[in-house]
């Protein structure tokens, strides 16, 4: 049971995490029509950048520094060569991001070389969030880490629950509440909503409708540069980094539907899930159909495929998704159909 | 090749070393060097280029064989295909001698390319040294004449594993997690072979294998491992799947023994610190605390590098390859391979020999657990003020598995 919960809960921060990168890449595609194929590139960026900061400025600062950094390269991007492209079509515009991302790839290798950087999460993120005691009276939390007497008691077991992926849970939270509020709440908020759907008439009305696509551009790859310094301390700061969640990314946004933020919301959890729950199940369909009074053995047609447990199918179910979802409902969980 | 027959030779070795004339005298051996320098395994290639560098040079200022080696470092990023590319292109270098280490398949890959170069370019021989892919099907179903392998084979590492958890009564539930390829499933399949062999009562309560080099979240791994109520985890992985693992397992404080076989290796040792003292065990032909020449080695590499000498078989490789050129008074592939069979030479511990049947070395091995630097293990690795202090000695006998290779000389 208290394995369970901390399944559940490592599959929903690894899902906030996936949104906080997600949130970006599908509000610069609602605005601009661009896929971002560099969004991953400024994900890495974040945590490159925030490891030389964290040795200057300390963590903290560098957690806020480093976003800001990245959603200003972001905006020069947008402004000197994204726009330069942008009367040419979307072809060239996706192309040029594609670019990008292997320019900053090896920008990346060349500043910081090949191999991992050490960057720690600071040590009041290393302890314990919380910790699960389940006895025999049941399961109750303690705060940080339970006293040893506690979890040395008979029929007592302690899991603990890392705060570093508190903390990410907490920062997508905390940046999901604050998007839906400048969005839905500022002016600045209502115009990106009306320059999404007409940007002729919000130009008309005296906007500076570049300006406000420049700001939405920024403000993606921030989010990017965000979620990349805390999967830096999380996981492994290294130039694959990128390309690992690159790929999860787009399924995240094709999932939950081409510029919906709701959808992203939904995809991100629902992926993040996908990629914990399945690891933990060691069932076969063979197992499953002897279950049921079936006779699959070795010498059974398929018996390569029907043998594999879902544990082991555990990192391509995503994908599966992804192609399910573009087969049955190619709009997304959540997207509105074009036109 | 027999101990008497050895003896023998013994005098002709140390002539070949003396005199001044011996054909092979003042030439330079080039080793290509094929390695991961980039992606998640990177520390792991550089610590071990590191280590050939600086052992070439020790043997570069006097070996029985009075060569000089050269080293022809090239990034293979731990892919197959790489390494191929890689072997032409030292082969154009001048390469004849090849070194190897990282991941069981692509060591298999080489195996079997270097084979079929020799075959197709008689006169321009390679001999491939392998000096840590443990695969044991590299000296059973799939050995060649041209493969030889310095490090201990997964299968001789788990007799000596399993010897030394027969006698530990605490070891009641294990799990099993290893990297999805060569080397991970043959330790989970041996795992659960000689377990049931020696210690019929242990259940195997578990088991995982996982992409190579990809997993950067082990946090379900260890819920997993921590519902199974495990009290012991046997794992060979190495480089960043055992570091994010023992990060991962300490997180979640999943209170189970370790059974490893490279927690030696770059990173894990940090990953390790306190929290693991007492809990995690290694495998391997040596400790942190030698002592002796191979000592005075590490100590001498740490002062330089500020790394930890661990990978000692290229010790052996130099010791090897120098002794069998000394003794075929040549750097000719074809003379020293030849000559590399059944080779007694000196290793970084005592006498080793290279078995002529499979081109297996046999060499003792140890178990070694983390426990805090005292003054009898004072080598602090990674300067974590932590070390791996012996529990057992194996001598090569008891370690040492029978062989299925049918060795093809070439005619």
């Amino acid at each position: 049971m208290d394995q369970l919960v901390i399944n559940v809960l490592n599959g929903l921060s690894a899902g906030l995490l996936l949104f906080l990168l997600s949130s970006g890449l599908t509000l610069i595609f609602s605005m601009m029509g661009v896929l971002n194929f560099a969004h991953a590139s400024f994900y890495m960026l974040g945590a490159y950048i925030a490891h030389t900061l964290a040795g200057i400025v300390g963590f903290w600062a560098a957690l806020v520094a480093a976003p800001l950094l990245v959603g200003a390269l972001g905006a020069a991007f947008e402004r000197f060569a994204l726009r330069r492209v942008h009367r040419f079509g979307h072809v060239p515009e996706l192309l040029i991001t594609f670019g990008l991302s292997y320019v900053i790839l090896e920008l990346v290798q060349l500043a910081w070389g090949r191999s991992p950087v050490p960057f720690a999460a600071p040590e009041v993120l290393r302890q314990a969030a919380f910790t699960l005691v389940q006895s025999s009276g049941g399961m109750s939390v303690v705060a940080g880490t339970a006293p040893a007497d506690v979890c040395s008691a008979a029929g007592a077991a302690c899991s603990t629950f890392p705060a570093t992926r508190a903390f990410m849970a907490v920062v997508a939270v905390g940046m999901l509440v604050a998007l839906w509020l400048v969005l839905t709440r500022t002016r600045i908020g209502l115009v990106i909503q009306a320059a999404l759907g007409h940007p002729e008439m919000v130009e008309s009305l005296g906007h500076n409708v570049p300006r406000v696509f420049m700001l939405v551009f920024g403000g993606g790859c921030a989010l990017a540069g965000l979620a990349g310094v805390i999967g830096g301390i999380t996981f492994v700061t290294e130039p694959a980094m990128a390309a690992i969640v690159g790929s999860i990314v787009f399924v995240v946004v094709v999932v939950g539907g081409m510029g919906s933020l709701a959808g992203a919301f939904v995809a991100s959890l629902l992926i993040g899930l996908l990629q914990t729950l399945p690891l933990t199940v060691d069932v076969s369909l063979a197992m499953l159909a002897n279950g049921w009074g079936g006779e699959i053995g070795p010498d059974t047609f398929g018996w390569p495929l029907l043998r594999i447990t879902l544990a082991q199918a555990a990192p391509i179910l995503p994908y599966l998704l992804l192609v399910a979802v573009l087969a049955f409902r190619p709009q997304g969980l959540l997207g509105k159909r074009e036109g | 090749m027999t101990a008497v027959s050895f003896r023998s030779l013994v005098p002709a070795v140390l002539l070949a070393a003396v005199l001044p004339a011996a054909a092979q005298q003042g030439q330079t051996v080039k080793v290509a060097w094929l390695d991961p320098l980039s992606g998640l395994m990177a520390p792991v290639g550089q610590n071990m280029l590191k280590s050939f560098q600086f052992t070439a040079e020790q043997f570069n200022k006097s070996n029985p064989a009075g060569v000089k080696f050269e080293l022809i470092p090239i990034d293979n990023k731990l892919s197959v295909a790489e390494s191929i590319n890689a072997l032409k292109s030292a082969v154009d270098q001048g390469a004849r001698y090849v070194v190897q280490g990282n991941g069981s398949g692509v060591a298999l890959a080489l195996s079997d390319a270097v084979a079929k170069h020799n075959e197709r370019n008689p006169g321009k021989e390679l001999v491939y040294i392998n000096y840590a892919a443990v695969d044991p099907d590299l000296t059973n179903q799939k050995c060649s004449y041209w493969h030889f392998r310095v490090d201990a084979d997964t299968s001789m590492k788990m007799e000596a594993l399993t010897s030394f958890m027969k006698d530990k009564p605490d070891v009641r539930k294990v799990y099993l997690i290893n990297q999805n390829y060569a080397h991970g499933q043959q330790v989970a399949k041996l795992a659960k072979e000689t377990l049931k062999r020696k210690r019929p009562d242990v259940a195997i309560v578990g088991d995982d294998l996982h992409p190579l080099a990809q997993v950067r979240d082990f946090a379900p791994y260890v819920a997993k491992i921590k519902a199974s109520g495990a009290d012991t985890v046997i794992t060979g992985n190495w480089g960043s799947d055992l570091t994010l693992l023992v990060k991962a397992a300490q997180e979640a404080s999943l209170d189970a023994k370790f059974y490893t076989y490279y927690g030696n290796v770059t990173g894990t040792p940090t990953a390790l610190g306190a929290a693991a003292a007492g809990r995690v065990y290694m495998v391997a032909y040596s400790h942190s605390n030698m002592g002796g020449e191979t000592g005075k080695l590490a100590a001498e590499f740490k002062s330089r590098y500020n790394e930890d000498w661990y990978v000692n078989g290229t010790y052996t490789t130099f010791s090897m390859l120098s002794t069998a050129m000394a003794r075929a008074k040549s750097t000719d592939p074809v003379k020293v391979a030849a000559a590399m069979q059944g080779l007694k030479f000196k290793g970084f511990d005592g006498e080793v020999e290279m078995r002529r049947s499979d081109h297996q070395l046999q060499q003792g091995l140890y178990i070694a657990v983390w426990q805090k630097a005292d003054a009898k293990f004072p080598y602090s690795v990674e300067n974590t003020g932590y070390t791996f202090a012996p529990v057992k000695a194996y001598e090569p006998w008891v370690a040492s598995t029978p062989t299925t290779c049918q060795m093809k000389a070439p005619t």
